[in-house]
């Protein structure tokens, strides 16, 4: 037994030091207040989470919540045809679920920016569209809400395709089966059938998409504009240009608070954990 | 009576390999009809090419006359009792049943389902989910689901195969009696023989993607069509080049002289090797002078028979079986 | 339905893949525009000059390295203990760090070092920037590692106990072997995501220590040289490399 407690003294030593006490000091300044010069100092007190609820910030937390709200939607309805698909494919099953985390693996940075470079004024797109004629001044496809929803969806779709195909294989193939067969079409089948059982996936898939664009920085700040920021553009902006360390710690304590519980959520409906 | 089913010339290749080489079959409407044979024999490809679940390479499908192949498994009026049940699980038993009456929006939903209910004796049950019954109700429960919507033809995928001894033998007789009253035609695949023969008015015996013979249960036992059939539906004694089933070879003779059958004088010499006992028979076995081993099915009596002994064998030429 | 579905997943992996192969192909045109003009290897040559790219590759390597070794280390001694005997504790800290979203790791561990020089005369370098990659990498070793103990599973430890070895014995020539091309993944992937990180690194980075993906976020703000696009084609070769290699690994 001491061995184990060797093993695990580094462990316990980085929850401590870089987990717990950075924790520990954001949520101590979320209840002080803010120094004439940017710095941290008493007395204590709640308001920087009642200014959470100022319209400004208020309009950024929604719209976050909307944002991740629609991506994980859009994925889901894009990932379970995916998943199907692969989980009915026989020969090649391996290498299409390798198609579908290649590009999970490259950079994430690189990934948004290649977006970046097909959709600005003078990117892949429009170039395209004005050199066949169709349109004649560039179209604004970047720095707005779509962009980004985009950008949150082509980042997060395999989290949401791995989980559901994951259920679709272990199904009973009989089950679609004798839904044809007892006069079911394609359709109903799918709905009444496939669905529900796969539930398990859709919502692990649900929630491993929804709590990465809730708190996503990098897609907003590259492909959104002024008007589509997002909690976590709040966040970086009170610790930098800001400098509101006790309010852009609330709003991450309260963006904390908010994932654990989801997490907790999923963990409690579903015994095994994901990984 | 006409056919509900027909065959014709149906063939079906894989990559590498022919499951079916060409079958043609008439299963009359009514009728209690089994595919039988060993795994591997092509019986449930054809099966699934009914339900419209594989498509022939080549060949048709017949449904009441029409042919069917180009309709998908939810146009065709069969459905499926799977080996493995394939219940819903997030459905009640009530649920599970009325699926299939739901997809053709038929009326008196509620009435039919309580009839399936009652017919497969799970009145009470309804609310259950399949996890929460035994195996054997949730085998009755994809029959009812299956028989609810009236097929053509009902046909089921080595339905007994997941029971136990005891619950299987049982559910032959119920199987049967249930066919006879709702009068729809069943048709059963298996691998078990006196499964085939005790429920079926017809079989048929399938080996290597053909099938090697057709009719009712007693003619393909007694006039096997061939080795392989008369094999596959029970032990055989070849005793220089013809059949003989262990119950028609008679032993006997303690005193070393073997006796003739009196009708046709069949009869050889042997020495018994052993015997098991079975409770209400004993099986000898017997080495005869021409070096051939042979079974007998014989009465409790020849029990005594010791290991050595010196016995006659002998048998009715008219229960030879014999080939063309 | 079948025809459909392979139809849409046609549609589905262009999607996943063409903005990116896209990209690699202009960053074989000679044009600083998005029209295609000729084949040439021009924005590489401009890359591989570059001093600000070349810097910021250089750090980036340092920073993934020291940040590879010590989580590598740190990670797999964590499965190891957590598989001897779990803590819920211990594991509920790594799942939550898992889906802590960046931007609040890297404020928290900026107000932790900022806390910190108080009373230490210190300033954000690139020690900073690997003390933070190793927080964030050791999830990830762990979940690695701890699947590889999983399909090795009890035995063999006991095994070899069970002949006279004593647990350090053990550890050693059993189980460490056989765990090694887990360990090896495990490695590959904090590679991969040490080199990969923009927003933590950006908030705990000192002045001398830009990291390449601080210099491809500058130059996408910019928008100016395609030759950030012919980094991103390598950046993605070379991701693409290690998490074969890493794959690979992890089914032997």
């Amino acid at each position: 037994m001491k061995l184990r407690r060797w093993f695990l003294l580094p462990a316990w030593l980085w929850m401590a030091l870089l987990f717990l006490a950075p924790f520990a000091i954001v949520l101590a300044y979320s209840l002080l207040t803010r120094g004439t010069y940017g710095g941290v100092g008493g007395p204590w007190t709640l308001e920087n989470y009642q200014r959470l609820l100022d319209p400004l910030y208020l309009t950024i937390l929604l719209r976050s919540f909307a944002m991740a709200a629609a991506a994980t939607a859009i994925c889901l309805a894009l990932a379970f045809p995916a998943a199907l698909f692969i989980a009915r494919s026989n020969r090649h099953r391996n290498l299409y679920l390798q198609l579908v985390m290649l590009p999970f693996w490259t950079s994430f940075l690189v990934r948004t920016y290649a977006w970046m470079f097909l959709l600005r004024d003078t990117g892949l797109i429009n170039t395209a569209l004005q050199w066949t004629g169709i349109i004649h001044g560039p179209l604004p496809l970047l720095y707005n809400n779509g962009a980004v929803l985009l950008g949150l969806v082509y980042g997060y779709l395999p989290f949401m395709v791995l989980p559901i195909y994951a259920t679709l294989e272990r199904m009973d193939p009989a089950l679609a089966e004798a839904a044809a067969d007892l006069g079911a079409r394609p359709m109903v089948t799918v709905l009444r059938i496939i669905a529900p059982l796969a539930m398990p996936g859709i919502l692990a898939g649900s929630v491993l998409v929804f709590i990465p664009c809730l708190g996503a920085y990098l897609t907003p700040d590259l492909l959104g504009g002024g008007r589509s920021a997002m909690v976590g553009n709040l966040v970086q902006n009170q610790f930098t240009t800001a400098r509101d360390w006790p309010f852009g710690s609330a709003v991450s304590i309260a963006l904390m608070a908010l994932v654990t519980a989801l997490l907790w959520a999923l963990l409690r409906k579903q015994k095994e954990p994901i990984a | 009576m006409s056919d509900v089913l027909e065959l014709r010339e149906l063939v079906k290749d894989y990559p590498g390999q022919r499951a079916l080489a060409g079958i043609s079959l008439a299963v009359p409407r009514g009728s209690f009809f089994s595919l039988l044979g060993p795994s591997g024999c092509g019986k449930t490809t054809t099966l699934r090419m009914i339900a419209g679940f594989e498509q022939p390479t080549s060949g048709d499908v017949l449904l009441s006359g029409e042919r069917v192949n180009d309709r998908k498994p939810y146009e065709r009026n069969v459905s499926t009792v799977f080996q493995s049940y394939a219940l819903f699980p997030h459905f009640t038993a009530q649920q599970n049943i009325e699926f299939g009456l739901r997809q053709r929006r038929a009326p008196d939903i509620g009435k039919r389902v309580a009839e399936a209910l009652a017919l497969v004796s799970l009145t009470g049950k309804e609310e259950r989910r399949p996890a929460q019954l035994s195996g054997g109700e949730r085998q009755r429960v994809a029959l009812a689901r299956s028989l609810v919507v009236q097929p053509d033809v009902l046909l089921l995928d080595e339905p007994l195969a997941a029971l136990d001894p005891k619950l299987r033998k049982q559910m032959r007789l119920e199987l049967k009696a249930m066919q006879r009253r709702v009068g729809i035609t069943f048709l059963l695949v298996t691998h078990d023989q006196e499964e085939a023969m005790s429920m079926s008015d017809q079989l048929a015996v399938m080996n290597e993607g053909r099938i090697e013979q057709v009719g009712a249960p007693e003619d393909v036992y007694l006039r096997p069509a061939n080795r392989f059939v008369a094999g596959f539906l029970g032990a055989v004694n070849w005793i220089g080049g013809v059949g003989v089933r262990p119950e028609a070879t008679r032993i006997g003779g303690m005193d070393g002289q073997a006796k003739a059958c009196p009708t046709s004088g069949r009869q050889r010499r042997g020495a018994v090797t052993g015997s098991v006992f079975l409770g209400d028979s004993v099986e000898v076995s017997v080495r005869l002078e021409t070096g051939e081993h042979v079974i007998a099915q014989a009465p409790r009596g020849a029990a005594a028979l010791q290991a050595g002994e010196a016995v006659g064998v002998w048998w009715d030429a008219a229960e030879e079986l014999k080939f063309p | 339905m079948k025809r459909w579905l392979a139809v849409y997943a046609a549609a589905f992996f262009a999607f996943l893949h063409l903005p990116l192969l896209t990209l690699a192909a202009f960053s074989f045109n000679s044009s600083r525009f998005t029209v295609w003009e000729r084949f040439s290897l021009d924005w590489y040559r401009a890359a591989f000059r570059d001093p600000q790219i070349m810097g910021g590759v250089w750090n980036s390597v340092i920073i993934a390295l020291w940040a590879t070794a010590i989580s590598t280390v740190i990670g797999t001694g964590c499965a190891y203990g957590l598989w001897k005997r779990g803590s819920r504790l211990l594991t509920g800290g790594l799942y939550l760090s898992l889906v802590t979203p960046e931007i609040v790791t890297g404020i928290s561990l900026l107000a932790l070092f900022q806390w910190m020089f108080r009373w230490l005369h210190w300033q954000l370098g690139l020690y900073t920037v690997v003390l933070a990659h190793v927080a964030f990498s050791i999830p990830f070793v762990v979940i690695v590692v701890s699947a590889r103990l999983r399909t090795i599973g009890p035995t063999l430890e006991e095994a070899a106990m069970d002949l006279g070895a004593n647990e350090w014995q053990a550890f050693r020539r059993v189980t460490l072997p056989s765990l090694m091309p887990g360990i090896i993944a495990a490695a590959l992937l904090a590679l991969t995501v040490s080199f990969d990180d923009y927003v933590i690194t950006s908030m705990v980075a000192g002045v001398d220590s830009e990291t390449l993906p601080m210099v491809i976020y500058a130059m996408a703000r910019r928008g100016a040289s395609p030759a950030i696009n012919a980094i991103s084609a390598m950046v993605t070769v070379g991701f693409g490399a290690l998490i074969l290699i890493s794959e690979r690994m992890r089914e032997r």
